[in-house]
């Protein structure tokens, strides 16, 4: 991408050289924390960190102004090396208001870095934060290198020169709102970010207003220019480049990631995609996403409800079409019925849940994996489907292929499992090459002369035909009621109902026959072994080798595949002396594992809508093994 | 290139599955004159595909010598919607009934009539739970007594046109099982509309709610307490066609003609109005009320169809942007290499 804009120039003070920081930018849920989040996590990536990041944002979208509720936090972790979680605890945190403040203070390391933004730190917001002290006037903040910055005042006189098109200036709500990008152009100062992509980002975004084009920019300058000049900052950072694979990369978001991986199954299978879907935290950006692809073939369906989007995607299964919903918990419980026909009608499609805290409403926007339990389970009668899940962002290209793969592979619809923290998440992703792709192979039977079609003949790993509607001499029906067993006919034969019902379970255990044995990362065998699933894959991968690096005996093994668990796992369980399975739940994949293998699997369990910090599991890895 | 159409008959839209209904159930007549109808569209039979939801009705698929779906119970609109999406080259017919159309399913059936997919829905209403063995449904009249209202049904019922019109559904008919002519011809014009057809369909369960229509179908009465529509046509009926509907302000009101009204006086019927007032006002005549039921077309208007420019949005988009590439993709916007 070509750009004119002029880059500030270096810094002029000394600069101090990290392996890897982390920053939080918290504020009100409207002070534009999450953009301002986006565009550090898109700069550093750029200036070739490794990243991970922690968008955590209120459910409501204006929760009352100020208060604590209202607190809206954007983490990002950047390093020089290969870095798998958003950070356990803060070198950086920027707040906007008292709100801000105390929720998030908690976090920042002792000797950290506390960019207040003291304009907003009067009586009232005091009080909207509950706080009786102000903070920044008592001896509260003493373990802390506190730099008050009055970013209010300083970006309004930043944008004061701006006028409208008729020549009025700004009005002062309008001013206020570009506060973030002085806070963000300050920040940039302190990490020696670019500010040419967030300049672009910025004409992107509001061109078609010029004046907030330019407010912007000189908030973002002035931001990076007091940096720069005010005595307070003796010195800037650097986190040097990590040492990533070599290739070109390109920042993703999980959402997107599934988004993109689903598109190019489609591409590679030749099947038109649709997805019939409902609006839902934190799922909504897969349809957004998939909605701009139009060119690509892809038809998205905003449904009435979630039953009518599982079903109409159901139906686009039976046309032919590369079939997927996409919802979270209670969308996926409104769905359970459908489910449970798209596994008896033998029909590939793909079912989404980006889980999010439960149960009911639960906590819409912090992340949890407490639906494995529904998935396998949630469904009336004898009812296995496939389950996979996704354990980072980048890794949702990959799982939405393979879920693809498997579900026209045996004709059932599977199951893909994403969490809030992933879908929102961000990481570097090596954009892979075209060429390199693997093609999803799919069959559609014709007619044979003389014989008659049978729909539910078997080939060796037990999958129907997808005998498409327009075939001629392939006309059948499918249905919910019990099928006889090849001619998909109505039977209510006690015997074949047995039968029926021991072949579609058949059908989802021989995937294991078609999947990779589990690995693990570090000793075949051992005192402990780690075993995941999903989104915590980041804070055990990084424990774990923590721990190996302190001289345990411990190994990591992080599932994708949850049904079937891979052909070795019971195997690979029995080497070890003990089995921990850290979970964002209360124990789910642990009843699995020792239900299947009659194994003493212990748990690290919590649900507080937050991701594991790496140290929990550190901790507990310790306590088991001392 | 034409390829000559095979010449179907009847018989090749039968299946080979025993049928279950009950000997003497309505659904018998539609059957038999959906198998008649279709050969006389000259559509190929491998394009035809049938999807019901769940209750007697929806066992229709099963019988037909089509694709088919029995899906779950209510949703048959959604499966349609989702089919048609992606095949606009299908003919898609849902079959429902009062309980599934209109209880479970009322969000969908709402739903698709408003979008005005390119589908034909038919009702079969024949005010009861038949498959669940008699409970009242949501067309069972006030009163009603059934098996879960031992003292009379208290909920007030649902009428299949009034929500169809209300959706501004742009094509909306009914006819009668055992009227089985009007019935064949109403089943065609709704496979020859061009958006979502509604058709509602007097249905007699002779086990659970026997006569229930019987005011329109007994051989001494039916052309009293029946209307017969036609379009550009006034509203007359009778034994001896010597009585009409005739608007008394915002009011229907049943005349008799002669003694100074004439036809001109009553109120014509216009099916393509695009205005769908008159057609509601028309599916507000009730027997119990001392009017004639009109059956035939209320409705016939052209109107956007979802399926229609949700394809049309794909083509354009392709043929603006290009198929689309996975590797521009990829790398649109911000991107680095390391080497």
């Amino acid at each position: 991408m070509s750009s004119t804009i002029e880059s500030p120039p270096e810094s002029a003070k000394s600069v101090e050289h990290l392996a890897a920081a982390t920053v939080r930018l918290a504020g009100d849920s409207g002070d534009g924390m999450q953009i301002t989040g986006t565009q550090l996590t898109n700069t550093s990536a750029l200036a070739g960190n490794d990243v991970a990041t922690f968008p955590d944002f209120p459910a409501e979208i204006r929760a009352p102004k100020g208060t604590r509720a209202g607190v809206s936090g954007f983490q990002v972790h950047f390093a020089s090396e290969d870095i798998f979680t958003p950070g356990d605890h803060l070198d950086a945190l920027v707040v906007m208001n008292p709100a801000a403040l105390v929720t998030n203070l908690p976090d920042l390391k002792s000797g950290g870095i506390l960019i207040v933004n003291e304009d907003n730190f009067e009586g009232r917001d005091l009080k909207l934060a509950n706080l009786e002290e102000n903070p920044l006037e008592n001896d509260s903040l003493g373990d802390y290198r506190v730099f008050r910055v009055p970013m209010t005042n300083l970006t309004r006189k930043a944008v004061e020169m701006v006028e409208t098109e008729d020549g009025k200036a700004l009005s002062q709500k309008v001013a206020d709102r570009c506060k973030n990008f002085f806070a963000m152009g300050l920040i940039y100062w302190l990490y020696g970010r670019d500010l040419d992509p967030t300049l672009r980002f910025i004409r992107e975004k509001f061109g078609k207003r010029p004046e907030i084009v330019e407010a912007n920019e000189r908030a973002l300058r002035s931001g990076w220019n007091y940096g720069e000049t005010t005595e307070a900052f003796i010195s800037s950072y650097q986190v040097e480049k990590a040492t990533l694979p070599a290739g070109t990369y390109r920042n993703v978001m999980g959402n997107q990631a599934l988004a993109w991986g689903l598109l190019t199954a489609s591409k590679m299978s030749g099947a038109e995609l649709f997805i019939g879907t409902y609006p839902i935290t934190p799922a909504s950006d897969i349809l957004h996403e998939l909605s701009k692809f139009k060119e690509f073939g892809v038809r998205t369906f905003q449904a009435e409800d979630e039953i009518a989007a599982v079903c109409s995607a159901i139906g686009a299964a039976f046309g032919g079409a590369m079939a997927i919903t996409s919802s979270s918990g209670p969308g996926i419980a409104l769905k359970g019925e459908a489910m449970g026909l798209g596994m008896i009608l033998e029909l590939p499609m793909i079912i989404i849940n980006v889980q999010r805290g439960g149960p009911s409403t639960g906590l819409p926007t912090k992340t949890e994996q407490s639906d494995l339990l529904q998935v396998m389970y949630g469904r009336n009668g004898e009812s296995p489907l496939p389950v996979i899940a996704a354990r980072s962002p980048s890794d949702c290209f990959e799982v939405a292929q393979e879920a693809w793969r498997i579900a026209t592979r045996f004709m059932v619809p599977v199951i893909l499992l994403s969490d809030g923290y992933i879908a929102n998440g961000a990481e570097p992703w090596r954009i892979p090459d075209v060429e390199d792709l693997n093609k999803i192979e799919i069959n559609h039977p014709q007619a044979t002369e003389g014989e008659e079609f049978q729909p539910y003949v078997r080939n060796e790993r037990l999958a129907r035909p997808w005998a498409l509607p327009g075939t001629p001499g392939l006309e059948h029906r499918l249905g919910g009621l019990e099928k006889q067993d090849i001619t998909g006919n109505v039977s209510y034969d006690p015997d074949n109902h047995q039968h029926m019902t021991n072949v579609r379970q058949q059908k989802v255990d021989n995937i294991a026959e078609d999947i990779p044995e589990q690995s693990v990362v570090g000793p075949e065998s051992g005192d402990l072994l780690v075993v995941s699933w999903g989104g915590t894959f980041g804070a055990c991968t990084t424990a774990v080798e923590r721990c190996q690096r302190d001289g345990l005996s411990v190994a990591h093994a992080h599932l994708r595949y949850l049904n079937p668990f891979p052909r070795n796992l019971g195997d690979l369980l029995s080497r070890y002396q003990r089995i921990l399975v850290p979970e964002l739940n209360m124990g789910q994949l642990r009843a699995i594992l020792r239900s299947t293998y009659l194994v003493d699997a212990e748990g690290l369990n919590k649900v507080q809508g937050k991701p594991f910090a790496v140290t929990e599991i550190v901790d507990k890895i310790k306590a088991l093994l001392a | 290139m034409a390829t000559e159409l095979p010449v179907l008959k009847p018989a090749d839209f039968a299946s080979d599955q025993d049928i279950r209904w009950c000997p003497g159930c309505g659904d018998y007549s539609i059957l038999a004159q959906m198998k008649k109808m279709l050969p006389t569209l000259g559509f190929p039979r491998e394009k035809i595909c049938f999807i019901s939801g769940i209750g007697c009705s929806s066992r229709f698929p099963y019988y037909m010598e089509t694709y088919g779906i029995h899906s779950i119970h209510g949703r048959a609109p959604a499966f349609a919607t989702g089919l048609k999406n992606v095949r606009p080259d299908l003919m898609i017919w849902v079959i429902t009934g009062d309980g599934d159309g209109l209880s479970i399913g009322g969000n969908h059936l709402m739903h698709a009539i408003r979008r005005n997919l390119d589908i034909n829905i038919v009702m079969f209403n024949n005010r009861i739970y038949g498959l669940t063995k008699g409970q009242y449904s949501p067309t069972s009249p006030l009163g009603k007594v059934t098996k879960s209202t031992p003292m009379g049904a208290i909920d007030n019922p649902l009428h299949p046109l009034s929500i169809a019109i209300g959706c501004e559904g742009s094509f909306v008919a009914r006819s009668i099982d055992v009227n089985i002519k009007h019935l064949g011809a109403t089943l065609k014009r709704a496979a020859e509309h061009k958006g979502t057809s509604f058709v509602e369909v007097y249905q007699n369960c002779n086990v659970f709610n026997d006569g229930a229509w019987d005011y329109a179908t007994d051989r001494q009465s039916k052309a009293d307490n029946v209307l017969e529509l036609e379009h550009g046509k006034p509203l007359i009926f009778g034994k001896n066609r010597d009585r009409g509907i005739r608007l008394n302000g915002m009011n229907p009101e049943v005349v008799e003609l002669g003694k100074g009204i004439s036809e001109d006086d009553l109120l014509f019927h216009d099916e393509k109005a695009d205005e769908p007032s008159l057609a509601y006002l028309l599916s507000r005549l009730r027997n119990e009320d001392g009017f004639p039921e009109p059956i035939g077309v209320f409705r016939a208007i052209d109107k956007p169809k979802y399926d229609e420019q949700l394809n049309q949005q794909i083509e354009y988009a392709k043929e603006t942007k290009g198929d689309g590439s996975l590797d521009k993709l990829f790398h649109s916007g911000d991107t680095w290499t390391v080497s």
